[in-house]
């Protein structure tokens, strides 16, 4: 079998190739480290027992869940109150309660929601309304 | 193997009683579990909530040019001021005579009354027109009478305009954080563009214990707050003591903001 033009056809294929597999050797062992997500508010510094209205890991794979139940009991609900399993009662407000203690929304929020690539102002979408506490820089 | 009828009856019986207890044994599980949600305790409650406005009140007594109400309801809420009527946000604002009651109109009212402001709000209408057009429930009737508005799912269609005979709802056409020109107010959201929002007779307060921003701020004390159905209200007492009006009657919608005048 012969190979018209196979100088031109090679040479074009490598180069596609290169360009192709461009993203993935530029980034090899540049990985984006870890989100690592900041306790270090002062209200949280304060605290005797360091403890969430949910376990962590409960609040790490299912806190977007716990605040849409929230906004449906407070909203159209009407109750403001959650209690926690410890008997611990919370108001359920993001704005006035989950920022009471995490003060520190580009270092905890935004830390994994930036990782996962959730794009700013779209989605999550909380802060185009909600107004979160003034950090300082 | 042969059933007689005797026997046929006595297994069916066992069976019924069964299924029986099953609703009994749920009954009992369910009241080891402790409410996860409440009402707040320090939260105020009504059948239906109803404002009455004594617009004589706010102009004999009230120093003239007053919007203490409107100021204090926008630093609350955090309303914008765009600039321009098209684009307005709405809570409570001033109306004329003309405009506010239409259609009540004799054409010789006294002069005040032609010339001074009312001030006009969300009715909170027992019959909300709003909220029967809504195609996604983002407006509601509460328990308590209130309108509510969620802002979460509205998708902005502004069917509830076109519904509210009373022009009580306003869309935005834009963000509206860079023209919110008083403090802001960090307790409470701002809105989203392309949501539709309006009075929410302070729910967020009355949740919290305390009364409205505007019955709170009026000096004069011309607005009156409180249970429509409870005879000793606040409002009941205004309202039964003096004659009052509502907006538009004629369409039936039984606004809950009453005027005295």
């Amino acid at each position: 079998m012969k190979l018209y033009d196979g100088k031109y056809i090679l040479v074009g294929l490598v180069i596609f190739i290169v360009l192709a597999t461009f993203p993935v050797w530029f980034n090899h062992g540049r990985a984006a480290p870890p989100p690592e997500p900041k306790l270090d508010t002062p209200v949280i510094a304060q605290m005797i027992t360091k403890q969430c209205v949910l376990p962590k890991e409960e609040m790490i794979t299912g806190h977007m869940k716990l605040l849409n139940d929230w906004r449906t009991e407070v909203v159209r609900n009407g109750k403001r109150m959650y209690v926690a399993s410890d008997g611990k009662t919370y108001e359920m407000s993001l704005q006035n309660e989950c920022m009471k203690c995490h003060s520190n929304k580009s270092q905890f929020c935004d830390q994994c929601h930036n990782y996962a690539g959730l794009q700013k102002d779209s989605d999550p979408y909380c802060w185009n309304c909600h107004i979160p506490p003034k950090e300082s820089k | 193997m042969e059933t007689g009828r005797r026997n046929f009856l006595k297994i069916g019986g066992i069976c019924a009683l069964g299924l029986g207890s099953l609703r009994v044994v749920n009954a009992l599980g369910k009241t080891e579990t402790p409410p996860k949600f409440m009402a707040n305790l320090q939260g105020l409650s009504a059948k239906r909530w109803a404002m009455a406005i004594d617009m004589k009140k706010c102009w004999e007594k009230g120093p003239p040019g007053c919007t203490d109400c409107v100021l204090a309801c926008h630093s609350t809420h955090n309303v914008p001021d765009i600039g321009t009527q098209k684009e307005e946000i709405k809570w409570i604002w001033e109306e004329k005579y003309e405009n506010a009651f239409p259609g009540q109109q004799s054409g010789m009212e006294p002069e005040a009354i032609r010339e001074k402001p009312f001030m006009v709000l969300c009715n909170h209408c027992k019959n909300a027109p709003c909220t029967r057009v809504c195609p996604t429930q983002a407006t509601f009737k509460r328990a308590d009478g209130i309108t509510m508005m969620d802002f979460h799912r509205c998708i902005g269609c502004r069917y509830c305009m076109a519904g509210c005979p009373f022009g009580a709802r306003s869309f935005n056409f834009r963000d509206p954080r860079p023209y919110i020109k008083t403090e802001l107010n960090p307790t409470f959201p701002t809105r989203d563009r392309g949501v539709v929002e309006k009075c929410n007779f302070c729910e967020e307060r009355l949740g919290a214990g305390k009364m409205p921003a505007c019955v709170e701020a009026c000096k004069c004390k011309a607005l009156s707050f409180g249970d429509l159905e409870d005879p000793g209200s606040e409002v009941r007492k205004a309202l039964g003591s003096q004659y009052s009006i509502r907006r538009k009657p004629e369409l039936g919608t039984e606004p809950g903001v009453y005027y005295i005048i």
